[in-house]
């Protein structure tokens, strides 16, 4: 099985180590995951801000990229709710095959591979996990608050919720949007800030000291609220968290329990 | 003004958005506990959503039949095309019968069709019985939501409201006293009115009859005393069968207000016996903009709505901007889906109002998904014409650098050194919008893509090193 990274664009200019998180985390769990060089944008700026003409022509092009992988592997649930929205109506005069590839959120495919089987490491602090509401409710990664549904795994609490020392704290609203949304961060600037101020309250009263997300949209605008703010979180993203959590006892990882990793290597290829 | 600076306007009181988000969380929160109540709730939410579209897909037939049974039973059935016509028919029954003052319950329609203002205008007085519709009647304003008509209000507020319009003793803010105070000033009302003008919750096309639903006996005691009920319903509201009604009176309260059922539910069939206390019932079936709405897949969905409301409570944008921000008739994302047809320069950024957090769509208890609506809107809002230009264009200049990997890894790199460069002053006046209060990200040299390769690069040394050994 072919693997590749989707490295989302605004992962690639504004936070290229969150990518290297997570080339770090695959590696100790022994993916071979391929980073292939063409990847640009996978459209949602330009289909949220109205533009889908632009938008198709990006999907189109990151279906030529990826064309040949079996999985995409993207850093972000927003990103990959996006291409799975446009995967199930191909824009007008789609070239290749859409329905070959198969797109999944980071912690969905760590997750499906089982890695919290074995240790994840440890990170030994109160943890406030912010729901990207795509990866939530387009992914449908988790049950949202508002359906009855019947309950789902949200991998991104699971794999949390099995790393030594790390405390998830409870949020009064669990689900609340951060306020980000793309252009309506700067469009509707005003209320997008309240909406930030208000999730941060949350996590303050929660009694966070780390906010981390599937999502670096959401953690833009958190982080960048944060600074200017009365608050002193540290926000990263869920795959720097999961590689600091593995480095905080990489001892444990250079001798797998009963071989884990070679096991795992054969299962996803 | 548009969404975005009467939101700004809204959000500048802090205390007052503080306060409208955690009244409509509340409410939220109480629907989270009714819906706990349903044993099975998205089954519940599958065949009101299977009946809505069922409706939909035969809307003349259904209402032929209606028409039938309705007459059968004494109602006399009216056609609107449009919110003129609508308010005509009314002005006319009022005419014939020379009837100058008139209650009116509940009604988003009579609303959409601006029917007050055109009453006054002919001398004729019109007086809102819900409380909250009311207190913005007095005030002059529109609701600011469609079930809670005066949510964006402090107690204080409708306390010094009263004391000027109804002469009762200033600086009273006691909710239960303030409405005592409406139910004596509004008794006088209901016994002064010749007419009674209801909305329609649900017509029935089996029966010819329809229900309304109010938690507060308005529509009842609105309609008991006149010898005149007038009922206005928009063209979407029919379901085939009495039957199809549970579903829906389920959800609705729950969705709502998270109440198990409204407190009335009144079932009108006819007008009452002609003995001792003869009455004329007549229905006005209006259009307005419906039947445009029913021939777009992308949004036809939207008119299976049922006016509960829970899509508001739960917006994380309509909770902090406040229902006036929408400027429209009906606010929220529902509003935000149905306004931009009836006049899409008007309403052109309501559908930017949103994060499309989806969050709309997964409570509507008729599953309509508001949110993948609100972003067919952009497109075709884009299409027509009605995005700004700069917008429009710097998007599709941008995708078009995007969409090519030379391109978009210079655009990438000049972007980040011309942002490194610029002092911290400058750059922030620059990205003011975001700047204003949010610290920017520090902009790293290298992108990932730079990064990797180097990492390849190094790791490929190192196992030719390894191999040299």
């Amino acid at each position: 099985m072919r693997i590749a990274l989707f490295v989302p664009c605004y992962i690639d200019q504004l936070k290229p180590e969150i990518g290297l998180a997570a080339l770090d985390v695959c590696e100790a769990f022994g993916f071979e995951v391929e980073f292939p060089e063409a990847q640009t944008c996978c459209g949602q700026p330009f289909l949220n801000g109205g533009e889908t003409r632009g938008a198709d022509s990006l999907f189109q092009h990151f279906m030529d990229v990826f064309a040949g992988y079996d999985q995409v592997v993207a850093l972000s649930g927003s990103c990959a709710a996006t291409l799975r929205t446009q995967l199930s109506r191909p824009p007008r005069g789609a070239r290749s095959e859409t329905d070959a590839v198969r797109i999944v959120e980071f912690c969905e495919f760590l997750v499906a591979q089982d890695v919290e089987k074995s240790s994840l490491g440890q990170f030994p602090h109160r943890v406030g996990l912010h729901a990207s509401c795509h990866a939530l409710r387009g992914l449908r990664l988790g049950t949202p608050s508002e359906t009855r549904e019947s309950e789902r795994i949200d991998p991104a609490r699971r794999l949390l919720s099995s790393i030594a020392g790390l405390q998830l704290v409870d949020l009064a609203r669990p689900d609340e949007c951060c306020g980000f949304g793309g252009l309506f961060s700067v469009e509707e600037e005003a209320v997008s800030c309240r909406m930030g101020l208000d999730r941060l309250a949350d996590h303050r009263i929660a009694g966070a000291d780390v906010i981390t997300s599937t999502d670096l949209s959401c953690l833009l605008q958190l982080d960048g609220l944060a600074r200017r703010g009365d608050f002193a979180f540290r926000v990263i993203h869920i795959a720097e968290l999961l590689a600091e959590s593995l480095t905080n006892s990489a001892e444990d990882h250079l001798q797998p329990a009963s071989g884990g990793s070679d096991e795992r290597r054969e299962k996803a290829s | 003004m548009g969404h975005i600076d009467r939101a700004r306007e809204f959000v500048a009181d802090a205390e007052r958005t503080r306060w409208h988000d955690q009244a409509l969380w509340f409410v939220r929160t109480k629907r989270d506990r009714a819906a706990d109540q349903v044993p099975d709730w998205e089954a519940l939410r599958e065949q009101a959503s299977g009946i809505k579209g069922f409706a939909l897909g035969r809307l003349p037939a259904l209402w032929r039949e209606f028409e039938a049974k309705a007459a059968a039973a004494g109602t006399i059935v009216h056609w609107a095309r449009d919110a003129a016509e609508h308010n005509e028919i009314i002005v006319r029954l009022l005419r014939e019968r020379r009837i100058r003052h008139v209650v009116k319950s509940k009604s988003m329609l009579t609303e959409e069709c601006g029917l007050n203002l055109h009453l006054e205008a002919q001398g004729i007085e019109i007086v809102d019985t819900d409380l909250g519709e009311r207190i913005v009647q007095l005030r002059k304003e529109r609701p600011s939501h469609i079930v809670m008509p005066a949510i964006h209000l402090r107690r204080g507020e409708i306390g010094t409201l009263f004391a000027k319009e109804m002469g009762s003793a200033p600086e009273l803010d006691d909710p239960e006293e303030l409405t005592a105070i409406a139910r004596r000033n509004l008794r006088t009302t209901f016994l002064r009115a010749e007419a009674g003008i209801t909305g329609v919750n649900f017509a029935i096309a089996e029966t010819g009859g329809f229900v309304v639903v109010t938690n507060e006996g308005n529509a009842d005691l609105g309609t008991a005393l006149p010898k005149l009920h007038i009922a206005c319903v928009g063209l979407e509201k029919i379901i085939p069968k009495q039957k199809d009604l549970a579903p829906f009176l389920r959800l609705l309260a729950r969705s709502a207000t998270g109440q198990a059922i409204t407190t009335y539910t009144s079932h009108f069939c006819g007008p009452r016996p002609p003995s001792p206390d003869p009455q004329e019932l007549h229905i006005i079936v209006v259009d307005n903009g419906r039947s445009q709405l029913l021939g777009r897949p992308a949004f036809r969905e939207a008119l299976a709505c049922i006016r509960c409301g829970a899509c508001l409570n739960t917006c994380p944008v309509y909770r902090r901007s406040g229902g006036h921000s929408y400027e429209a008739t009906i606010p929220g994302p529902i509003g935000s889906v149905l306004e931009p047809s009836r006049d899409p320069a008007k309403h052109r950024e309501l559908p930017g109002a949103c994060t499309l957090c989806g969050s709309c769509t997964d409570i509507c208890p008729v599953r309509i998904p508001l949110h993948q609506q609100l972003l067919a809107w952009r497109g075709e809002l884009s299409e027509m014409g009605h995005t700004r230009r700069s917008k429009r264009f710097g998007l599709r200049l941008l995708a078009w650098l995007f969409a090519r990997p030379m391109t978009y890894r210079w655009l990438g790199r000049s972007a980040r050194a011309l942002v490194r460069r610029i002092p911290a002053a400058p750059r922030d006046r620059l990205l003011n919008a975001w700047t204003r209060q949010r610290a920017l990200p520090e902009i790293p040299k290298a992108s990932f893509r730079e990064l990797y390769r180097q990492r390849m690069a190094d790791r490929r040394r190192r196992e030719a090193l390894h191999s040299d050994d």
